[in-house]
């Protein structure tokens, strides 16, 4: 599956924008702050239907507009896929395949899988654990529909049995035996979701490991530890053990919605005790690992989205990144960097083609192929 | 300063446009063509209006609605008196209606149970299906709610408060999921809703026990 035309419509810094990518390497190069990164976000839009940076999808809306588009076109062999998603000041967004809208924002999920590997990466080790858990959620999303569906259940009842606790101890008003109906609900939920969040971590961590000590070069046995409550047959007295205090609380304390992620170095916190250089190869190896474990399950190679990491990653970082490249583990692949003589002059080393699209003046226009690059004397000491 | 002249068009256009998925440009549409059109249609349409608020009523057994104390279908002699269907609100019994296939009667709820939206098991009328099932002796009760989570939360609530209300046995079903999970009732089509009523299945409450016996 990959990406061979790129329509943009009041997003973000783009009036209007249309590209046409190569199937295997692109690379966006351009000032800081040109919008490099927003291009790669309008591709994620289309495999996630919503933003990678931005919580709003009003946020996203170009200043001054009304409304945003993003359209792509992907080939898959001999078929089209067409998708477009759309959203209106406050109207609902709107996601269509082939000119026929989607019911559910969540049905399309999965059939354009995207791997995006960005800076903001380290929310994952810094940020809480919500961010691990979105990670998680991401990824197994792509391949089990059912997961999905079931997540947003889950919430969806979640929400309700909030409410339900909020409204009881503000008016003493409601009918207490509520609470054990919300249970029975969330129950089968979150034990298919415990398991098969249990399931994924425990295929993850070898093709992770495995990665990290490519990445890295050393062996170093990095891990991750799934935390969970929830334990089969066991949620419901979990429930029960903790409703008392979610009465005094307010909101359901108990459940999935507190699975924690722990990533380990040496047996030791990520967060306190890994260098910085340690976590970086961590990030990498954690997105290689998704990918890897997408292409496998859904026997597609995900588009690979990454966003400024020559600036971000050492030489010695970058060049294993690059020999997955050149070993051809990846499909489509969209690079953005803040100097064009860099990444040009990474690809040629590697003697595989780049095709280049300039960004500046919120404008999108693919360089003549030997404007970049060749004409420019590259150095080495350039890049420290 | 109004950028009508006349204040009775704005009014209209302005009462039109409160209306549900009515904008300001659709109400002065709508008025306009009324403007246009024969004065017999636009005073039929006042006076229906008016007819609407005061003399349509609801049903005090069943909450649909009537002209009557009581609904057509309630005191209907060709309907089949011991089989009670339990639906969200109105729309719903038109849809089962028009599909022909069920000759039982109704309870409507009036809305399903959500926390969020601050309706409770108290803004439904559920008291008065406890009592009407103590009273009337139902040997089935179909549960005919949303596929939505809110869907299933009202049907788990009504489960238990129906097997605690009554010591005659009778069975509980749910209509057939033929409608995809997630789907709303009133956009089923005919046909689906029609055979989804007649394939209905017993109701699988997780953990809700009763002592009705199993359906035939
Ligand atoms: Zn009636």
């Amino acid at each position: 599956m990959f990406l061979k035309k790129l329509n943009l419509l009041n997003f973000k810094n783009y009036q209007e924008a249309e590209i046409c990518p190569d199937l295997g390497a692109n690379a966006f190069v351009g000032g800081n702050g040109a919008g490099k990164t927003n291009v790669l976000d309008a591709i994620h839009y289309l495999s996630m239907s919503k933003s990678y940076f931005n919580a709003m999808d009003s946020q996203v809306i170009r200043n001054g507009e009304e409304y945003f588009i993003v359209q792509g076109v992907f080939e898959d062999g001999e078929s089209e896929e067409n998708i477009s998603c759309s959203l209106k000041k406050n109207q609902r967004k709107v996601l269509r395949r082939n000119q026929e809208d989607y019911e559910k924002l969540a049905d399309h999920i999965g059939l354009i899988p995207v791997v995006m590997i960005s800076p903001t990466d380290t929310v994952l080790i810094t940020g809480g654990s919500e961010e691990r858990r979105k990670f998680m959620d991401s990824i197994i999303s792509q391949y089990n529909k059912k997961y999905l569906t079931d997540l947003i259940s889950y919430n969806r009842v979640l929400s309700q049995r909030n409410a339900f606790l909020k409204q009881l101890s503000k008016s003493g008003r409601g009918d207490i035996s509520m609470l054990e109906i919300f249970n029975e609900q969330l129950i089968p939920l979150a034990e298919y979701i415990h398991e098969t969040r249990l399931g994924f971590i425990e295929e993850l961590v070898p093709v992770f490991r495995h990665y990290y000590d490519f990445i890295s070069g050393k062996s170093e046995t990095p891990g991750i530890h799934y935390d969970s409550k929830v334990m089969h047959g066991q949620f419901h007295d979990l429930l029960e053990k903790h409703a008392e205090r979610d009465l005094i609380m307010q909101h359901t304390t108990a459940g999935i919605h507190k699975d924690e992620l722990q990533f380990i170095m040496n047996d030791m916190p990520v967060r306190k005790f890994a260098s910085q250089g340690q976590q970086k190869s961590l990030l990498i190896a954690l997105k290689l690992a998704q990918f890897d474990f997408i292409s496998k399950v859904k026997n597609v190679k995900p588009v690979l989205l990454l966003d400024d990491i020559f600036e971000k990653l050492d030489n010695m970082r970058i060049d294993r990144l690059m020999k997955l490249v050149r070993e051809d583990n990846f499909g489509q692949i969209f690079i953005t960097d803040a100097h064009p003589e860099r990444v040009s002059h990474i690809f040629r080393e590697l003697d595989l083609p780049l095709r280049t699209f300039v960004v500046e003046n919120n404008e999108i226009r693919q360089s003549a192929d030997k404007e970049i690059g060749q004409e420019i004397q590259w150095n080495d000491e350039k890049i420290q | 300063m109004s950028t009508f002249s006349s204040r009775i068009l704005e009014e209209t256009v302005n009462a039109f446009s409160r209306l549900p998925g009515i904008g300001k440009r659709s109400a002065l549409r709508l008025v306009l063509h009324l403007l246009k059109s024969n004065p017999e249609e636009a005073g039929r349409l006042g006076s229906l209006l008016a007819r609407l608020r005061s003399e349509i009523r609801y049903c005090k057994v069943c909450n649909n609605i009537c002209e009557a104390e009581v609904c057509q279908i309630c005191s209907g002699t060709g309907r089949d008196h011991s089989v009670l269907c339990i639906v969200e609100d109105i729309r719903d019994v038109i849809a089962i209606e028009n599909t022909e296939q069920y000759k039982g009667l109704y309870h409507v709820l009036g809305g399903l149970i959500s926390p969020m939206d601050g309706i409770g098991p108290e803004e439904l009328n559920i008291s008065g299906l406890i009592e009407r099932v103590r009273a009337s002796s139902f040997t089935e009760i179909i549960l005919a709610l949303s596929t939505t989570m809110e869907g299933d939360t009202t049907s788990f609530y009504l489960v238990k408060k129906l097997k605690l209300a009554s010591d005659t046995e009778f069975n509980i079903s749910t209509i057939a999921r033929g409608i995809s999970v997630g789907d709303e009732l009133e956009y089923a089509d005919e046909v689906t809703l029609g055979r989804s009523i007649l394939h209905r299945v017993p109701y699988e409450g997780s953990s809700v026990q009763g002592k009705n016996k199993p359906m035939p």
